[in-house]
């Protein structure tokens, strides 16, 4: 190509990209660097899938009698977007991705512990995603993306089966992963690669590994019940059948919080790593927001019935209920102060990927302090089943979560692709996702505390005005998405060729070339220094 | 208190509480957001790289400051967590006395039954001032029983009663929503509460089609059933007297007590087996399937009325 020439080319020496080029080197690769980019594709397919649903329903949503689609079609939309983004997206995304491509590196080690079940693991996803899609052009699952019974079990008849099947498919995927970081963490770190000298990323992985291993399986056994009364009637859900109605719940969430842990750790990790990096700073108390991770991920586990309040459960549960969801909020808290303080007396640069995580801060803050709304047993009381929840716990998933994610996506992109892409469009779309995010979802705290209930298809002509104001703000927030995307893939073959370390970060993945060579590291490196050497060490008080 | 812009009008004895706590939950998540904002954003400035060497000295961490915003964040959660329990163990137990009416409901609409035998779809009238109880069940899915403007709401489930009480303090029609999503036309199953001064209310109940009372429907049914026959008053035939049951404990085989309430009512009628009477075989058979939940609320009416008609006719019931 005439492009081609006009660039001085030298010869790209050989790394895990130009190994080899044949489709199977990739469908059968046992890379962990090669299967982190098969996850990123197909995350980014669901991601593209499950904002499609956004848009139609924020369309539909702009008119009080809705504009767009019957109601039973927009039931089928909010169930879809919210299994397609949960379970393959947003739990995926960072582990799958970024801790596919980062955890080896980071430990100093040539692969993850288990390379073939890492490969079987993509596949594993990729058979439960086509179960899902399969459902949707069968006809879609309109029952929530909670699958409440007994209308999952025995009232709906849509496409129930096929993505309970799915979901639970998947969910395996997810366990081989968190298996394979657990042993990798624990017997492939380098030498001198002590535990309090891991990146916060690394022990952000290890408490979400604990997670998927130890929660993923009940989802698994819930979804199976659920089959099981839905396709044979055995009675377990379904008081008409005998069962109780709510143990379903008790069973999911027991799975779906701790679920909202896998979604939000690996983001934390992603901020420590940035926030160091572009502050040059070691982490304010680095130990403190390592442990209040794996507090995050034990304190998780006991939490489920604070989404069970307004079911008729005792008064005594809701109590201790509510109290272990205000302890829980107490880490996050402690993290938000270590990060915030990680940048006094820093020397703070403003590239793209900084700009993410700062974003993160404020939304994850804003997420975390309107979920002590819903904490408190009086409140929650008028503000559960509302918009309040939907706003939310989108400032947490897509706020948190997804801001980390396409943080880490930017961080790490020159080690991924070994191309740098154009700054400036990418502070640019930092801060139209921030803006845009906050206009879609800020007015649904409004319409929840004025009463509205969530997935209505329509509704009373006095919640009209934030409706139309929230659908403004998703078109925002949508072309802030576009956006990297495009440039994104622009730079894989635009882009000026990036060097081993661009940032001028710490940590091992820094120090092989980018992108990385097949087996990582020439030699095993040994480390000698904590996490974020940036500076001679001091004590506060000095 | 005056409505403020973006805030759902406040139409029972309890929304202003419910209200204070909220108010002060934003003014905390508004001083934390600012806080942290303006930190970073004075960071950003004060200490942006001024050159691309710069090596900041590294600061390991501080003790006491990882004490102090543990131990800020723990006091105001403990705050929130105290305040909130409170008032909402006040908020759910029913004031003494208070009118009862029942709710069933059903793929998309909402059965109201008053006591005095009026029935409504959709709408439920309810007179100003005075604490209303409502007993709720499902006849399929979960719906939950959500009023915005009393800040009140509770799931309703198959199978079991849950109940939910206010008193109106604004004569008025409110929004009913169903806040549990429960198929196809999920947003169409609302309705209204109706609040009217009590003498209108009296007019309105004794208005319309003159029903049956809840209490007499359910005395048929009792009858129609066949319970007269082993379930005599005077605890003569093969199953215990129902005088003076509901609302006191009963004994049972094994030695156990349970309260005779609702969910007993109904256990002791669909699952027979489940809870013997002490003195009793079990012999009763289920009704699991023959009775509708609007025959079931009749037959709980006429249950709670005998309840009351006589004190509990055992020894040990000195009282």
């Amino acid at each position: 190509m005439s492009t081609a020439t006009l660039e001085p080319r030298v010869h790209a020496p050989r790394n895990y990209l130009n190994a080899d080029y044949g489709w199977k080197s990739w469908l059968f690769t046992l890379d962990h660097k090669r299967i982190a980019l098969l996850y990123m594709v197909s995350v980014s397919f669901f991601f593209i899938v499950g904002g499609s649903f956004a848009v139609l329903m924020r369309i539909h949503l702009t008119e009080p009698q809705g504009a767009l689609v019957q109601p039973e079609t927009y039931n089928k939309l909010f169930t879809l977007h919210g299994v397609v983004m949960i379970f393959f997206f947003l739990i995926p995304s960072i582990p799958a991705v970024l801790g596919n491509f980062l955890v080896p590196l980071m430990v100093g080690a040539r692969d993850l512990a288990f390379p073939k079940l890492n490969l079987l693991s993509w596949y594993i996803y990729i058979v439960g995603g086509l179960f899902t899609l399969y459902s949707a052009i069968a006809g879609g699952v309109d029952t929530g993306w909670t699958f409440y019974t007994p209308y999952s079990s025995t009232y709906s008849n849509t496409q129930v089966t096929a993505v309970a099947i799915g979901v639970f498919i998947t969910g395996f995927s997810s366990i081989l992963t968190g298996l394979n970081f657990i042993v990798t963490i624990h017997k492939m770190r380098a030498p001198g690669l002590t535990w309090f000298r891991m990146p916060l990323f690394l022990w952000a992985m290890y408490a979400t590994s604990i997670i998927m291993v130890l929660g993923t399986p009940v989802l698994a056994i819930t979804l199976f019940l659920l089959a099981l009364e839905h396709l044979f009637h055995v009675g377990i859900f379904s008081p008409a059948l005998g069962g109780d109605p709510l143990l379903f719940q008790h069973l999911f969430w027991f799975y779906s919080h701790p679920a909202v842990y896998i979604m939000i750790l690996p983001a934390m990790g992603v901020v420590s790593e940035i926030i160091a990096c572009f502050s040059r700073k070691r982490i304010f108390g680095y130990k403190i927001v390592a442990f209040s991770s794996v507090a995050i991920a034990v304190l998780g586990f006991l939490v489920w019935g604070h989404h069970m309040f307004v079911t008729g459960q005792s008064v005594y549960a809701g109590l201790i209920f509510s109290m272990l969801s205000f302890l829980v909020a107490i880490p996050s808290a402690i993290k938000v102060f270590n990060w915030t303080s990680t940048l006094y007396k820093g020397s703070i640069s403003y590239e793209a990927p900084m700009l993410y995580a700062l974003g993160f801060i404020g939304l994850f803050t804003m997420g975390g302090l309107t979920g002590l709304f819903l904490a408190s047993l009086a409140t929650d009381v008028h503000l559960n089943g509302t918009y309040f929840i939907v706003a939310h716990f989108h400032y947490i998933m897509v706020g948190g979560a997804v801001m980390g994610y396409l943080g880490g996506i930017h961080f790490w992109w020159p080690k991924i692709s070994g191309r740098l892409y154009p700054n400036l469009w990418a502070g640019i779309a930092a801060v139209i996702i921030f803006i845009g995010f906050n206009l879609t979802f800020f007015p649904q705290f409004i319409l929840g505390y004025l009463g509205m209930p969530r997935r209505y298809a329509f509704y009373p002509a006095e919640f009209q005005v934030l409706n139309v104001m929230s659908s403004a703000g998703a078109t925002v927030l949508g072309v802030g998405y576009l956006i990297p995307l495009v440039y994104l893939i622009w730079s894989m073959r635009y882009g000026p060729i990036a060097d081993a370390n661009p940032w001028g970060a710490t940590g091992l993945e820094w120090t092989t070339s980018s992108p990385p060579p097949t087996e990582n590291f020439a030699e095993i490196p040994v480390v000698t220094e904590e996490a974020y050497a940036y500076g001679p060490v001091e004590g506060i008080g000095d | 208190m005056q409505s403020l812009p973006f805030q759902p009008e406040q139409a029972s004895s309890i929304a202003g509480s419910v209200d204070q706590l909220y108010f002060f939950l934003t003014a905390i998540t508004l001083f934390f957001t600012v806080l942290i904002f303006s930190i970073i954003l004075y960071f950003m400035i004060k200490y942006r790289r001024r050159s691309p060497d710069e090596r900041p000295r590294a600061i390991d961490g501080s003790l006491p400051l990882e004490v102090l915003w543990t131990a800020i964040p723990t006091l105001i959660v403990a705050v929130i967590f105290v305040w909130s329990s409170l008032l909402y163990f006040r908020n759910s137990e029913a004031p003494k006395g208070s009118m009862e009416i029942f709710v069933t409901g059903k793929q998309w609409m909402w059965k109201v039954e008053h006591p005095e035998g009026q029935r409504e779809i959709n709408e439920v009238h309810v007179p100003l001032g005075r604490p209303v109880k409502l007993t709720m069940t499902s006849e399929d899915v979960i719906h939950d029983f959500f009023v915005p403007a009393f800040r009140v709401k509770k799931d309703v489930l198959p199978g079991r009663y849950t109940s939910l009480w206010f008193t109106a303090t604004k004569v008025g029609t409110f929004h009913l929503f169903c806040a549990q999503y429960c198929g196809a036309f999920h947003a169409g199953m609302i309705g209204s509460i109706i609040v009217q001064e009590p003498d209108e209310y009296e007019r309105w109940l004794a208005g319309g089609a003159p029903g049956e009372s809840m209490e007499a429907a359910g005395a048929k049914v009792f009858q129609a059933s066949g319970c007269s026959t082993c379930h005599t008053p005077d605890g003569a035939g093969l199953g215990p007297s129902l005088l003076g049951v509901y609302g006191n404990p009963v004994k049972l085989v094994g030695g156990e007590t349970v309260m005779a309430d609702d969910a007993y009512m109904r256990e002791s009628i669909l699952l027979p087996k489940a809870k013997i009477v002490l003195g009793y075989t079990p012999i009763m058979p289920s009704f699991q399937g023959q009775l509708t939940e609007e025959q079931l609320n009749n037959v709980l009416a006429y249950l709670r009325a005998l309840g009351k008609s006589q004190p509990k006719p055992k020894e040990e019931g000195k009282q």
